[in-house]
């Protein structure tokens, strides 16, 4: 792990619905950088899981996020590719959003957690 | 022959012992630090993964406060998030990465770097400004919950990690390399009372040899000296003979 790894990593990504997203971005962690490339996706019940997926691994492998935020439900949809994501950077976190409390039990590291516990 | 489990392919002297015997020092002394080092991780590990517990837990609550306040924009002035989207071009909420130390690992952790900017000062003007500005400040606190709770993760990710690796390092010390230095070690000592054994017996017979053939050789001497008086016996025959014999080359 090299210090330099996350120096340069200070964006927050988000990948939720729209009204995470609106009030994420009201709080000031939108950006779009030189390519036009936004830090954030909106997804509605249109949205195909391969673009969620596609959206994962672009967040997950730029070199400018620290943090990425998903929506429980969303997470719940590419569930595999959560699960199976196991890199310090960017940190993934799932968050509740607005029609979905947070349910403790699914999220990928409280599981691991919980079977650290269990063991 | 003994050290029959794994060991070094070494030749049985007494310098090869010996490095091997200081090999085995190591290895116990890297086998302790490694321990302690697990030991002082596995604590630290414990910490961050009840915090990590409480803070996901603090997340839920204070994400459902956002999300209500949210509403409340949407009540007050519309839907805003059209708006709110479009208008997004350089992140004021960012954040930094400290690092810290625990027993050689590094961890990061993760700082708010908030540029109080003017985004969005003009959402909700006609009417719900005042909603539009709470919500803001609810969700900047909430991403602060969140950006804590990240690096808490991030260390719990990277701890798992070098937890895991030092372990198997232990384990691979304590059931493979000491054994397998240990084996060594019992070998070259077997070999060398082999040798110590094998050199015994050598002088043994040799030194049984050498009397051997003392006793042979005082034997011969022995014989030699009981053997002469005989011979002269022969002589005194001789006389006897001499007279009774006709010798040619006598003429008187």
């Amino acid at each position: 792990m090299s210090t330099t790894s996350f120096k340069n990593r200070n964006l927050l990504a988000v990948i939720g619905d729209e009204d995470s997203i609106t009030g994420l971005l009201l709080a000031g962690i939108g950006h779009i950088n030189e390519n036009q490339k936004k830090n954030f996706l909106v997804v509605d019940a249109k949205t195909q899981v391969s673009t969620i997926e596609a959206a994962f691994q672009e967040f997950t492998e730029r070199k400018d996020i620290a943090i990425l935020l998903i929506n429980q439900h969303i997470a719940e949809k590419i569930r595999p590719t959560v699960d199976r994501y196991q890199q310090a950077f960017p940190a993934l976190l799932e968050i509740p959003s607005k029609d979905h409390p947070y349910d403790p039990s699914k999220d990928s590291v409280l599981k691991r957690v919980q079977k650290l516990f269990g063991e | 022959m003994s050290g029959t489990g794994p060991r070094e392919n070494v030749f049985a002297t007494r310098m090869a012992l010996t490095n091997t015997k200081l090999r085995l020092k190591g290895a116990q002394t890297g086998h302790s630090l490694l321990a302690k080092k697990r030991d002082a991780l596995t604590t630290r590990f414990r910490a961050i993964l009840k915090k990590v517990d409480e803070a996901k837990r603090k997340m839920g609550r204070v994400m459902q406060l956002a999300s209500f306040s949210m509403a409340e924009v949407t009540y007050a002035t519309g839907d805003i998030s059209y708006l709110v989207q479009e208008q997004a071009k350089q992140a004021s909420f960012k954040v930094k990465a400290k690092q810290e130390n625990v027993s050689g690992v590094v961890l990061p952790a993760f700082e708010v770097d908030r540029v109080a900017g003017s985004d969005f000062n003009l959402t909700g003007l006609g009417r719900g400004g005042q909603q539009v500005l709470r919500a803001k400040e609810v969700y900047a606190k909430a991403i602060e919950t969140l950006v804590d709770l990240a690096s808490l993760q991030t260390a719990f990710t990277i701890l798992d990690e070098v937890i895991r690796a030092t372990n198997r390092r232990v384990n691979a010390i304590e059931h493979v390399v000491i054994p397998r230095l240990d084996n060594t070690i019992k070998y070259i000592m077997s070999e060398l009372d082999e040798m110590d054994r094998e050199e015994f017996f050598r002088l043994k017979k040799v030194q049984g040899k050498k009397k051997r053939d003392t006793a042979a050789r005082d034997a011969e001497a022995a014989a030699l000296a009981t053997e002469t008086p005989p011979e002269f016996e022969d002589f005194g025959d001789g006389p006897a003979d001499l007279l009774s014999s006709k010798d040619e080359d006598i003429i008187f």
